[in-house]
């Protein structure tokens, strides 16, 4: 359903010409398999994630979603066909409830109780959130539980989530992998999360390694997910390789 | 009701939400003249003799009913001065929705100018809502300049809500308050100013009594190349609290001045002010279009939820 073809993305730099953050990256990813892209900070991920949702576009390369091409379609467009990205560090807005905030995702005006599914699904007591504002009163990982809440309260063609678990803590975190478990069932059509997390691996059909901007290995997790343990001691040691390769 | 047309409709509707005629006491004013007028058994609305407006009485014990007193002006060039003086029963409960539209479609400038005393009596309540709207083609300026007093006596509660959201070309606001031992005092200020529209709001609230209460909400946009001016003062004589907000977002070559002030003359005074001036983050406009909306309607909803 997706396609990166030959993408390449240079952020502006001093010199003028460019720093490199994804360099000549192309893959499919096949219809309603749950994805999760991992790897080092800083090799691209969170980039790759933006340039599919349009957010940043891309300098080389094109960007096909069944088959059309989206390379230069705007972000509202791109929603529109179904494509959703919850935020690493999602913004928050003064005056808009939690409430508010999960009906302008869904697009429509939610019933309570289907808002008090998704937060509960989330880890938040529902009854305690639903009219608070979406401001600096809720601390990070509270914002971050409801910005996870926002893409499930949609029905999402290709859903991205970038590292959902950050900033949240342990106990909600069993309930988030639980969530993402049962949406990887039913929610969403394809789901692509970007996480270091061993447990959001382990509910991948498909593990993708990003590093250096470039695909490091990609595969079903039967056959990535063992041999990644014993690689990722370390995010360095992961570099160190793609280091050595590129040398 | 009689002499009443689209135009006084339209007013009507957006500064006071009146479709039809109110429940309960009203007093409806336009281009400077009574309009229509009805006292009920406990609230009693009489014309002043000595200069234009009405005094508004409301019997002790008065529970849960409502008065509403719009103000239109529809005609250019009239400047209309108006005084206002409710006098709030002990322990009475009561709403208040004033309000005041202007249409101007001429080229003169049309203004209101009121004052609204308020004397709220012993445990006495009241919530008081008072929206500003302008509208009209012409190039004549709609200006407003509201002024209101408001003594509190002991354990009386008031809560004040002031909405002026586009149209009102200027407007200065003055407010000033005296709060006795166990009063109550909540106001919240809404407005967004855009065009070359300029707003100013003095205010300045006493706390004279022990355990008095005051908080002050204020969220305000100003956009275009307006201007906007906030300056509250809280003053604690007793033991008491203040809180005061001031939240606004800046938008293309705006200015918005925030003079907060706090002055203690109590040591067990606690009084705290927080203030804000930011623009819309451009993480907030992706967000939303995200959902799948356009670039406009994103920074609608942020405007629109703010100002909620």
């Amino acid at each position: 359903m997706l396609e990166l073809k030959h993408l390449e993305f240079r952020a502006p730099s001093t010199d003028g010409n460019g720093t490199e953050i994804i360099h000549d990256l192309s893959l499919r990813l096949a219809s309603g398999r749950f994805t999760v892209i991992t790897g080092p900070n800083g090799g691209g991920k969170s980039t790759l994630a933006k340039l599919i949702m349009g957010i940043e576009r891309p300098t080389a390369g094109k960007i096909l979603f069944d088959g059309q091409d989206i390379t230069d379609l705007p972000v509202p467009e791109r929603a529109k066909l179904g494509i959703g990205y919850a935020f690493q560090q999602p913004p928050r807005f003064k005056g808009l409830t939690v409430r508010r905030l999960l009906s302008l995702a869904h697009g429509s005006e939610l019933p309570e109780d289907e808002c008090c599914t998704y937060l509960t699904r989330v880890g938040l007591c529902s009854a305690d959130y639903l009219n608070r504002e979406v401001d600096a009163s809720l601390s990070g990982g509270e914002v971050k539980r409801i910005e996870i809440a926002t893409l499930m309260a949609r029905n999402l063609r290709l859903a991205i989530y970038d590292e959902p678990e950050a900033g949240i803590d342990l106990w909600s975190f069993a309930m988030l992998v639980k969530s993402f478990r049962a949406m990887s069932d039913r929610q969403h059509e394809s789901t692509l999360v970007i996480s270091h997390q061993e447990r959001i691996m382990q509910l991948a059909d498909d593990i993708l390694v990003v590093a250096d901007g470039k695909i490091r290995e990609m595969g079903p997790r039967e056959q990535i997910f063992p041999h990644l343990l014993s690689q990722i001691d370390t995010g360095c040691s992961l570099r160190r390789t793609v280091g050595k390769e590129e040398a | 009701m009689a002499n009443i047309n689209q135009t006084d409709r339209s007013l009507l509707e957006a500064v006071a939400d009146l479709h039809q005629v109110p429940e309960g006491a009203y007093n409806i004013r336009k281009n400077g003249q009574g309009l229509a007028r009805h006292s009920t058994a406990n609230i009693d609305i009489v014309q002043k003799t000595d200069k234009p407006g009405i005094d508004i009485r409301v019997k002790p014990g008065t529970q849960h009913e409502s008065i509403h007193i719009p103000v239109i002006l529809t005609e250019s060039g009239l400047s209309d001065m108006v005084y206002n003086d409710f006098y709030i029963g002990e322990g009475a409960d009561v709403l208040i929705i004033a309000g005041c539209g202007i249409h101007n479609c001429g080229d003169q400038r049309s203004q209101h100018d009121g004052i609204h005393s308020f004397h709220l009596a012993r445990g006495a309540r009241i919530r008081y809502v008072e929206k500003h709207y302008g509208e009209g083609n012409g190039s004549g300026e709609r200006i407003l300049n509201p002024r209101t007093i408001i003594e509190m006596e002991e354990n009386s509660v008031c809560e004040m809500e002031t909405v002026q959201i586009r149209g009102v070309d200027s407007t200065r606001r003055e407010t000033e308050a005296h709060l006795a031992a166990g009063a109550r005092l909540i106001l919240t200020e809404r407005l967004l100013t855009e065009g070359t529209q300029t707003a100013e709001s003095d205010v300045s609230i006493s706390l004279d009594g022990a355990d008095a209460v005051t908080q002050i909400v204020s969220r305000s946009i100003a956009r275009g190349h307006s201007l906007q001016v906030f300056h509250p003062v809280v003053i604690g004589n007793a033991p008491c609290r203040a809180h005061v907000q001031c939240d606004s977002m800046i938008m293309d070559t705006a200015s918005i001045r925030s003079i907060p002030e706090i002055r203690a003359n109590h040591s067990d005074a606690q009084l705290i002010h927080e203030a804000a001036i930011g623009k819309i983050n451009s993480d907030q406009i992706v967000k939303l279009m995200t959902f799948g909306m356009s670039e406009e309607e994103a920074e609608a909803v942020i405007v629109e939820n703010f100002l909620r």
